[in-house]
């Protein structure tokens, strides 16, 4: 799966998690740029990544990421 | 069931007609995601739950400071959430010889949260039990150290059941058996504990929601009273109508298995207070056969309180079966194997229940444990005799339709009733029946046990109690009656509710002359009474009136000094 594949499923994950269809996402993208990202919703959001892309994230790993890009690294980085 | 997204998504909808009830939320570990999917079941069930949350691990200063949030707040339900985790911290710090008084620790901070609740605000209390971690520390043996961490554990979940049993109020909402079901895996995520203070996982967070919801939902009056059952392939396995009674699979009989453990888990049901029918498309002597015939039947005619075989529709069936019972469809659990018949009653029939079954038999029963359909928040003596107390019922109409004049009818049922203020035999039942009584309820204000042992002591409250005795059998207590004091010639009647089992014997007017007596004897002029409609209590909107009560604004008023005896048949014990 290419990296713009895996930003586009977790934009649908992100739509439907966050109920908002306006939300896009790219390499830049921080938690302040989407409204209604906040912390709980992260972890509601790394589950929902975990199920659909079928991994586990480690504990360091979830307060880690800096944007989008180093999310889609993690996730490619496992399903490669 | 919904997903934690699902739920979420809920809360965006429009509550604005469904039942507002007042909650407090406290854990010691976060609970917003647990408060969301709590709300978003409500809304599933028909409740606009307003919920307050405590802050963060707040639990003990919030009810212990009399002037706390959560006393502002005056919720009529507060959930309390302890999680094993933050036990096992607590347990982790104790000295080594501390570690077998833990459950009793605990249990102490219990009772006093539940004394200090009930000293502030009288609420329902839920308390959500001890899921397991089993810290390994003693392996298998941990079952034989009263110190390890598991023995105190299972200690305190059983210390837990006793207390409840003891304190009305307080509920348990049994996480423990949630986890128990769906393993620990899917319980607890660690990566989202150590970064969140969750010990929910998103996944489990509809199960809890959904089995708090069930209590709150018994706690306001909502539950199943009645089973209606098909035959073929639902209580037995093949058709006996074409199978024949040697060959329909029961007990060691194909996979008759399933079916016997079935119908003895239905018959703990209906010595629980479920009422049992049958609904089946046969002809009646031969759907009945197997109950009398079949050696491996664990249900007999005498469990089902109404039986009907015959060739129409279900929902016509059903429709009668109501009639019968005069209970709200929304209390009753239509089971049937066949999929057309089970759409057909969900379509015509609004509010029933009826569980889309497994395929396989085998599973039934797991299925129906899951779906957890049979909550509640009470259970007396009177739950055990409530079939009998129908199948009465049914013989009674009978009689009724060979007599042509209706007092001569009631004449010859010989009533008797017993008349007393509530005590502490008969608290139990008041409370229960306030809880169960929906149509014939006057103004629909329920009282737990509590409440009634608290008005057995207050001055300016009157309370009676009225049971119900004919030639045919003993219908238990079917009335109650509270009377208030309003104002130095009125008494005013706060709650008025009665059996709709018997209707139409002159019980009104039998109550009427009784409090009517009590009023004057007190030296009050007045009886001042009030209807509150209901979406189930249309049947008493012109109750008074028929009483002759004179209506006044919202408010019938009756003069006792007026008042002459009304007819009825029925005399005091």
């Amino acid at each position: 799966m290419d990296r713009s594949e895996i930003i586009h499923q977790l934009t649908n994950i992100f739509i439907d998690i966050i109920d908002n269809g306006d939300i896009s996402l790219y390499n830049e993208t921080t938690a302040n740029d989407v409204d209604g990202w906040d912390s709980l919703t992260h972890i509601q959001l790394v589950v929902a990544i975990e199920k659909h892309f079928k991994l586990r994230f480690n504990s360091k790993e979830i307060q880690g990421w800096k944007n989008i890009g180093e999310l889609a690294d993690s996730i490619a980085g496992r399903i490669a | 069931m919904l997903t934690f997204t699902q739920l979420k998504k809920n809360l965006k909808k429009d509550f604005s007609n469904y039942t507002k009830i007042k909650i407090a939320v406290m854990g010691d570990t976060a609970t917003q995601f647990l408060i969301q999917s709590i709300r978003g079941a409500g809304f599933e069930q028909g409740f606009n739950l307003q919920v307050w949350e405590a802050d963060f691990n707040q639990i003990e200063r919030q009810v212990f400071d009399p002037n706390s949030e959560l006393y502002e707040f005056n919720p009529e339900i507060v959930i309390v959430f302890y999680s094993t985790h933050k036990l096992l911290a607590k347990y982790n710090k104790l000295n080594p010889e501390q570690h077998s008084s833990l459950a009793d620790i605990q249990m102490i901070l219990i009772d006093n949260i539940n004394y200090a609740l009930n000293i502030q605000l009288r609420p329902k209390i839920i308390y959500y039990n001890y899921t397991e971690i089993n810290d390994s520390v003693f392996g298998n043996f941990a079952n034989k150290i009263e110190s390890s961490f598991l023995f105190q554990l299972r200690k305190l979940n059983y210390e837990l059941m006793l207390f409840a049993a003891k304190q009305p109020n307080f509920y348990l909402c049994d996480i423990s058996s949630l986890q128990n079901q769906f393993g620990k895996t899917n319980f607890f995520q660690a990566s989202v504990y150590i970064n969140t203070e969750i010990v929910l996982s998103i996944d489990i967070l509809p199960e809890v929601a959904a089995k708090t919801i069930d209590l709150i939902g018994a706690i306001n009056g909502k539950f199943k009273k009645c089973l209606i059952l098909d035959l073929d392939n639902t209580m037995w396995g093949g058709v006996i109508g074409d199978d024949g009674l040697e060959n329909i699979q029961l007990g060691s009989l194909g996979i008759g298995k399933a079916f016997t453990e079935f119908q003895y888990w239905i018959k703990k049901l209906k010595n629980r207070g479920i009422i049992l029918t049958v609904c089946s498309k046969n002809i009646e002597s031969v759907a009945k056969e197997p109950f009398e015939k079949h050696p491996d039947m664990v249900l007999h005619l005498e469990d089902i309180a109404v039986f009907i075989a015959n060739w129409e529709n279900k929902a016509d069936n059903i429709r009668q079966i109501q009639s019968i019972l005069n209970i709200g469809f929304d209390s009753m659990v239509f089971l049937d194997d066949n999929p057309f018949e089970r759409n057909i009653v969900r379509e015509n029939i609004p509010g029933i229940t009826v569980p889309e079954l497994p395929e396989d038999p085998a599973e039934y029963l797991e299925f129906l444990y899951h779906l957890n359909l049979f909550e509640t928040i009470s259970f007396s003596n009177e739950d055990v005799e409530r079939t009998k107390l129908y199948q009465v019922e049914a013989h009674r109409t009978v009689v009724q339709k060979s007599f042509t004049n209706e007092d001569d009818f009631l004449k010859s049922l010989d009533m008797v009733s017993l008349v007393e203020p509530f005590n502490k035999f008969n608290s139990p039942r008041v409370a229960q029946l306030s809880q169960r009584s929906n149509q014939f309820n006057l103004r629909t204000v329920r009282y737990t046990e509590a409440d009634i042992e608290t008005s057995i002591i207050e001055k300016d409250i009157f309370s009676f109690s009225f049971t119900l005795e004919d030639k045919f059998g003993d219908n238990g207590m079917i009335c109650v009656i509270i009377l208030k004091k309003n104002d130095l010639e009125t008494l005013f009647i706060d709650t008025w509710f009665m059996s709709c089992r018997v209707l139409k014997r002159g019980m009104e007017n039998f109550v009427l002359n009784t409090i009517v007596k009590h009023a004057k004897e007190k030296g009050y002029t007045y009886l001042k009474g009030e209807y509150i409609p209901t979406p189930k209590n249309e049947m008493v909107k012109n109750h008074y009136f028929h009483l002759g009560f004179q209506q006044s604004a919202d408010y019938w008023i009756l003069n006792v000094m007026d008042y002459k005896n009304k007819k009825c048949f029925i005399s005091t014990k």
